[in-house]
């Protein structure tokens, strides 16, 4: 049941996030403070992200083969791989590691 | 600026001199819908990863594939679900999906004037803003191609849902998925997301390291959702305002 709260309140919650764009354009502007803001959510939360699949409550589901299998991506992506060829990089990485420490 | 436009039958060349004539506005949307099959491609297998990881945090079928349906937002949903599985509540799970989905707001009022119709229709049409073809729509200096980014989103809609749907159905094992690296699939994600948002300014990679070291930190004491929730403070940095590097333009339209 929550989870069916929460998808729907997502759902909604994006549709209008991007409604307000364009249905308010032409009568008012955001605050420029919160332009600054808005532009930074998705770096900090993205970082949080990777953090939290990375490390885990009480950071117990950290292992080893992922930050490795992660600066592979980065390696990629710094090469101008294609993010799905980066990310399949960083999968082949991790499974190749575990084949040969298993 | 207020475009009243034409939004009239198709073949009124009427409107707005961005997308022209009816021929021109079929080659926007077509070739829309090849940059899109690139972005669906990948979609496709994300939301595979997508399903099954939702299978195997007890998610049902109906429900990952009904996400995939009417959020279509593969950061949304990851964050969703991997705040949920970290066992808080539902409502930092909302908070954290809706905060990292809260750049459609600054990117749908980019969009804003170069839609058509009313309010309502402007609404609509505002769905179609998905990263991909928001950047593929993207003419510069602040105008965008509206038939391509209709033409890049139409393809990728479809790819998301059937990869969700080809992921519940083949629901590998948790076992499987660790052995086979999958479980990798959801951090490359975000990191090959975050990547590209550094690209963008130092304030970004200021918030990225204030985000991750709240998040980590947070997670000693509490659940991963309020953790998520937690890395947002790094966001505040943009209260300082501008970046040095970004001061000389200080006339931003």
């Amino acid at each position: 049941m929550t989870l069916w709260i929460a998808i729907a309140a997502v759902a909604a919650g994006s549709f209008l996030l991007k409604a307000a764009g364009p249905a308010l354009l032409g009568e008012r502007e955001l605050p420029p403070w919160s332009v600054g803001v808005i532009a930074l959510l998705a770096p900090a939360l993205l970082a949080g992200l990777v953090v939290v699949e990375v490390l885990g409550r009480r950071w117990a589901d950290l292992d080893w083969t992922v930050p490795v299998a992660l600066i592979a991506v980065v390696g990629a992506r710094l090469l101008r791989a294609p993010v799905l060829l980066a990310v399949l990089i960083g999968v082949v990485t991790a499974a190749a590691l575990r084949a040969l420490t298993a | 600026m207020h475009e009243k436009k034409e939004s009239s039958l198709d073949g009124t060349p009427a409107n707005t001199g961005k997308t022209g004539p009816p021929h021109e506005k079929k080659e926007s949307f077509l070739g829309g819908m090849r940059v899109g099959a690139g972005l669906a491609a990948a979609a496709f297998v994300l939301a595979i990863t997508f399903g099954a990881t939702a299978r195997e945090q007890g998610w049902s079928a109906v429900a990952a594939i009904i996400a995939s349906i009417l959020i279509f937002s593969g950061s949304a949903q990851f964050a969703l679900m991997t705040a949920l599985a970290g066992g808080s509540g539902v409502a930092p799970a909302i908070a954290a999906a809706m905060l990292i989905n809260a750049r459609f707001l600054p990117m749908g009022l980019a969009v804003g004037p170069s839609l058509s119709g009313g309010r309502f229709r402007r609404a609509l049409q505002g769905q179609a803003v998905v990263d991909g073809s928001w950047v593929a729509a993207h003419q510069g200096g602040g105008r965008f191609d509206r038939w391509r980014l209709f033409g890049a989103t139409i393809v990728q809609w479809p790819a998301w849902v059937a990869g969700t749907v080809v992921g519940v159905l083949g629901a590998p094992s948790a076992h499987l998925v660790e052995r086979l690296g999958l479980d990798v699939v959801f951090p490359a994600f975000f990191l090959a997301l975050l990547l590209d948002e550094l690209r963008a300014s130092r304030l970004a990679l200021i918030a990225a390291a204030l985000g991750g070291a709240v998040a980590a930190g947070l997670l000693w004491w509490v659940p991963a959702g309020v953790a998520l929730v937690g890395a947002t403070v790094g966001a505040l940095i943009g209260l300082r305002g501008r970046t040095p590097s970004e001061e000389p333009q200080e006339a931003r339209a």
